[in-house]
């Protein structure tokens, strides 16, 4: 027998980070591909579709984590997958127990909710910290730009949610009152002068009385995001609890850098365990004080561990 | 003055409509949007400060809203 009908040749470094997905059938897999925030321009989506007519068998698959999955596709077509993509510079993505791909709502460029650029973030977190092995499981990331957090940001293991803090110029008023009519949250109220009064325990940071403001008389005083950390979701979810606010987008890789450093001493030895079960079993305060000293003016005073969410409500015990 | 009243029309058909009868005044003109309580008066201002106009105020009638604008220029 020739070597040639024993073993069929492989570019193993094709599968070091990843992205190559057993399915059911013999032979086929699921080629996960790397579409940082979910945005994808078009001349690269046509290199995918074209990929996925020659080596697929017709159909793709779109991620909740808002890749493009090649779907049943035969592992001995891995090289010319990977090659023919690269050619429309489409990049695989990754599994494992690693950094994975950020997910990332449409941000401010065209969103009118949007007050931070989510896209800018995930892009710049994908080049940096992509593939990072965690050494202990998977550590996803997910942006969203406003309190609606269309993305759910805190399911993830480091959770962004953009915000503002509003402030309030008075001599710009003209006392419309359209912020205390937008604010949903209570955190404005009209005076009796006329003016709005901010009560800063019920904001959100959501920026509606910015928006409306005709004019301008609200300002951002603060902007950046909101942390959550410890989220995910699978058969045992924790949703994040907070730990940072108004972090300048300028240091999304550092401090997502600082909680992988902390996860992977703490978790050392205890095999496949996700952040938020470390942070549940080491105490909130351990993980605070190490961000605090590296972020001392965004870090809270004080959280409390990720909370567990109950999903088998309405079953018998 | 021209009243537009986008009473009883949800979000987003209110806006749209209130961008069809600011094409019909000129820049510079004022113009009144009485609006519903809830969605309405929560978005269409925004929506129509992002796109240039002027808002010039709001008043509390009996159930409604009563938005002043100044048209932008084009």
């Amino acid at each position: 027998m020739s070597d040639e009908k024993k073993s069929t040749a492989i570019d193993l470094k094709n599968l070091k980070a990843g992205g190559f997905i057993k399915e059911r059938g013999k032979d086929l897999f699921t080629v996960r591909l790397r579409v940082p925030g979910g945005r994808l321009p078009v001349a690269r989506l046509k290199k995918i579709a074209e990929v996925a007519e020659k080596y697929g068998q017709g159909m793709v698959h779109l991620s909740v984590r808002q890749s493009v999955e090649l779907i049943n596709i035969n592992f001995k077509d891995f090289d010319a997958v990977v090659a023919q993509l690269g050619e429309g510079t489409q990049k695989v993505a990754s599994c494992g127990a690693r950094v994975r791909v950020p997910t990332a709502c449409g941000g401010c460029e065209y969103n009118p909710n949007g007050l931070v650029d989510t896209q800018k973030s995930a892009l710049e977190v994908d080049e940096k910290l992509f593939g990072t092995p965690t050494g202990h499981h998977k550590f996803k990331v997910g942006f969203a730009g406003c309190p609606f957090d269309c993305p759910k940001s805190a399911t993830n293991d480091v959770g962004f949610q953009g915000a503002v803090w509003p402030v309030l110029s008075v001599e710009e008023c003209i006392g419309c009152g359209l912020c205390d009519k937008s604010c949903t949250e209570g955190a404005i109220t009209m005076g009796e002068d006329g003016k709005p009064r901010f009560i800063p325990e019920n904001c959100i940071y959501c920026g509606d009385c910015l928006k409306v403001c005709p004019t301008e008389a609200w300002r951002a005083e603060k902007k950046g995001y909101t942390v959550r950390i410890g989220g995910k979701w699978g058969r045992r979810p924790l949703v994040g609890t907070l730990f940072a606010e108004f972090l300048p987008e300028e240091q999304v890789v550092a401090f997502i850098a600082a909680v992988l450093a902390w996860y992977k001493e703490k978790a050392e030895g205890q095999g496949r365990v996700r952040l938020g079960d470390v942070i549940r079993a080491e105490g909130p305060e351990a993980l605070l004080a190490c961000l605090r000293e590296q972020f001392p003016a965004f870090v809270v005073d004080a959280t409390i561990p990720p909370q567990a969410i109950a999903t088998q409500v309405g079953k018998e015990r | 003055m021209t009243t537009v009243d986008l009473r009883g029309v949800t979000c987003p058909t209110n806006f749209v409509k209130a961008k069809l009868a600011l094409e019909m005044v000129d820049a510079g003109e004022v113009i009144e949007f009485l609006l519903d309580d809830g969605e309405p008066v929560k978005n269409v201002p925004r929506s129509l400060k992002s796109e240039g106009h002027k808002l010039l105020g709001l008043k509390e009638a009996e159930g409604y809203y009563i938005l002043t604008l100044e048209k932008g220029e084009e």
